[in-house]
């Protein structure tokens, strides 16, 4: 090979690399530079940055740790519940279904994206509100229930909005699979039961494990599903950073809560995708 | 209960249907206990399904399974005692190669202890001589490793009866020589049976105690290999085992056969024919003489063809009147070792007795 090709071969790459790579410039690694700095800033005396070199923000942290405590806790929790709900449907849509309507249930899953999530969660303010369930268990003498802006309405949102973002990787891993595996395992003696914990869930723990990290990962980020069915209650660091940005106007110190936010997320990324790549044995993950 | 049975495998009056279409019928099948048994095939005649029915993993629509005298209907696949070598192997890409052959292991109750699962584990290893290769993950196998990690994977349970679905089908040509005396081998060692799915004769032919030839979902033939070779019980056999010419031809009273250009036979295994029948030669039955002219016994042809083999010769004539015909000769045969060139005139001598008369 010349080096006239090599050269040309380059510029190929470089052209096709060239706007993806552009983009993540401008919209990604700049506007994260500028974070990093503001971090370390000041909040200027009218609101806004004001250039310093100050660990302040960082040593603030605890005063926002409801919001970390709350999201720390309850997107892992909101994942894990998603998983739990999502993984029985996939199984039956990529083993048990019948594979003429398979691509309609498939779809189905699907359908509640072509509505707004904020539509769909204002839904449940109401069903969940003063005016929805708890005023129908008090007509039948149940008093005083209070579901809307508990823990328990933000996991629910959570479990309904991201539902769908589960059951598709799991699906997916699933899908894949090979059905002679499971054939042999039966084969070698294996109870249908131990054939899903010795062959099917570990065959489909990448998926499993692209499902949780993605909704793990907005979770973390949430801030609509807080905002309208946890009230001022229950809040996300994602509503503490908008009070911050657009309220107090306190630039410095979101940056830094955004910062250890990302610290925290490309954490929980590793750790997942070290597990998977573990059990699975393999050096690829299926991001779907 | 049917009493203590000689039969590792018996099917009786199985079929099974999907929904409209029938897969196989009237099935009817002894394998004896320690033998080696083919299911011989084309593509879509139902040997895989009568595997599969064995294995657990399709249930008759009508007729029972038998394994070792039990009947197996409803018997999951689970609690059957057989074991299956898979098409593709279907070993598991999550566990590594000693993994892999402990699973059945690992599913025995009462549980086996972990130190003896490696032992036995290891010794199946070493028997398909793969000692050493425990801790390879699957994909770092070749596909004659990943054959035989299969093959110790399915025996390591010992089994009464160990199930083979074209298991050299994704070999080359040399290794799948070698595993099939590796095969014949091993089951001599472990004295239990083999049933082989195959679509490949020599395969059928080379390794097996009896062969089960099945066409269109009916067994046609079942015999010991020589049998099915010299013995073929319809045109189907003598096509599909071997090769063979085929010759339109008339039967009369006296079973003396008579060609479609004139030549007369006096053929004595005519099997009660009368009338138009198919008559099946093998090529190899055929003896070239130069310059043969038609007489009482022999056809005369022209050599159109020559395929050069290397131990043998396989020329294509043109018989007057009856077509083609492939004939099989020994280098020697003509006596002086030169072969005959295409174009040259030939007689085709063979003995009546080589002729497979079949009706039509």
């Amino acid at each position: 090979m010349t080096a006239a090709t090599n050269t040309k071969r380059n510029l190929v790459t470089a052209a096709l690399v060239a706007p993806a790579a552009a983009w993540l410039m401008i919209f990604l690694v700049l506007p994260f530079i500028a974070m990093l700095v503001f971090a370390f800033g000041e909040r200027a005396p009218e609101g806004g940055y004001q250039a310093a070199f100050t660990f302040a923000q960082f040593a603030n942290l605890p005063t926002r740790a409801a919001a970390f405590w709350n999201t720390l806790i309850l997107a892992p929790i909101g994942a894990l519940a998603c998983l739990l709900i999502a993984y029985p449907v996939a199984y039956y849509l990529a083993v048990k279904a019948n594979p003429r309507y398979r691509l309609i249930l498939v779809s189905l899953v699907v359908v509640p994206f072509w509505t707004s999530l904020l539509v769909r969660t204002y839904a449940w303010m109401y069903i969940l509100g003063s005016r929805g369930i708890p005023n129908l268990l008090s007509m039948i003498g149940i008093e005083d229930v209070r579901m809307l802006n508990t823990p328990g309405a933000v996991l629910l949102g959570i479990v309904y909005g991201y539902l769908p973002l589960m059951i598709m990787p799991v699906y997916v891993s699933l899908e894949k699979l090979d059905r002679r595996l499971l054939e042999a395992s039966a084969d070698l003696g294996a109870k249908p039961v131990s054939t899903f914990f010795g062959v099917t869930l570990p065959l489909s723990l990448p998926g499993v494990m692209t499902g949780v990290a993605l909704v793990t990962i907005l979770l973390l980020g949430e801030y609509l599903i807080p905002q309208l069915l946890g009230g001022g209650k229950v809040f996300f660091i994602g509503n503490a950073l908008v009070d911050l940005f657009l309220q107090s106007r306190n630039w410095p110190f979101g940056s830094a809560i955004a910062v250890t936010l990302v610290a925290v997320v490309v954490v929980v990324l590793m750790v997942a995708m070290r597990i998977a790549f573990r059990v699975a044995g393999t050096r690829q993950v299926d991001l779907v | 209960m049917t009493s203590a049975s000689t039969n590792d495998i018996e099917f009786r009056s199985v079929a099974k249907r999907y929904g409209a279409v029938t897969a196989v019928s009237d099935i009817n099948l002894e394998v004896p206990r320690g033998a080696f048994m083919a299911l011989l095939g084309p593509s879509g005649c139902g040997k895989t399904t009568c595997l599969r029915m064995i294995g657990g993993f399709e249930q008759p629509s009508e007729g029972t399974v038998f394994i070792s005298g039990e009947p197996m209907n409803g018997v999951a696949a689970y609690r059957r005692p057989v074991n299956m070598v898979f098409q593709h192997y279907a070993l598991f890409p999550h566990l590594d190669v000693e993994q892999n052959v402990a699973y059945g292991l690992r599913q025995m109750r009462p549980r086996i202890a972990a130190g003896e699962i490696t032992r036995r584990a290891q010794e199946a290893l070493e028997m398909v001589r793969l000692g050493g290769f425990g801790k390879r993950r699957i994909h770092e196998m070749s596909g004659g490793q990943q054959q035989r990690v299969a093959l110790a994977r399915a025996i390591v349970n010992k089994p009464k009866v160990l199930l083979l679905d074209e298991p050299l089908a994704a070999l080359d040509k040399k290794l799948r020589t070698a595993m099939q005396i590796e095969l014949q081998t091993l089951q001599r060692d472990l004295g239990i049976t083999f049933v082989l799915v195959t679509h490949d004769q020599e395969e059928a032919l080379s390794m097996s105690d009896f062969v089960c030839v099945m066409n269109a979902g009916r067994i046609v033939q079942v015999g010991p290999p020589q049998e099915i070779y010299d013995r073929p019980a319809s045109l189907f056999v003598a096509d599909f085992v071997g090769k063979s010419n085929r010759i339109s031809a008339t039967v009369d009273g006296n079973a003396s056969v008579r060609f479609a250009n004139g030549a007369r036979f006096s053929a004595p295994a005519v099997n009660g024919t009368r009338g138009a029948a198919m008559v099946a030669l093998r090529p190899e039955a055929i003896h070239l003489t130069r310059n043969g002219a038609a007489s009482a016994d022999t056809l005369a042809g022209t050599v159109t063809h020559r395929i050069f083999l290397g131990s043998a010769v396989e020329y294509s004539v043109a018989v007057d009147g009856l077509g083609d015909f492939l004939v099989t000769a020994d280098r020697r045969t003509l006596g002086d070792g030169e072969l005959v060139e295409p174009g040259e005139k030939v007689g085709l001598a063979f003995d009546p007795n080589a002729l497979h008369v079949f009706p039509v």
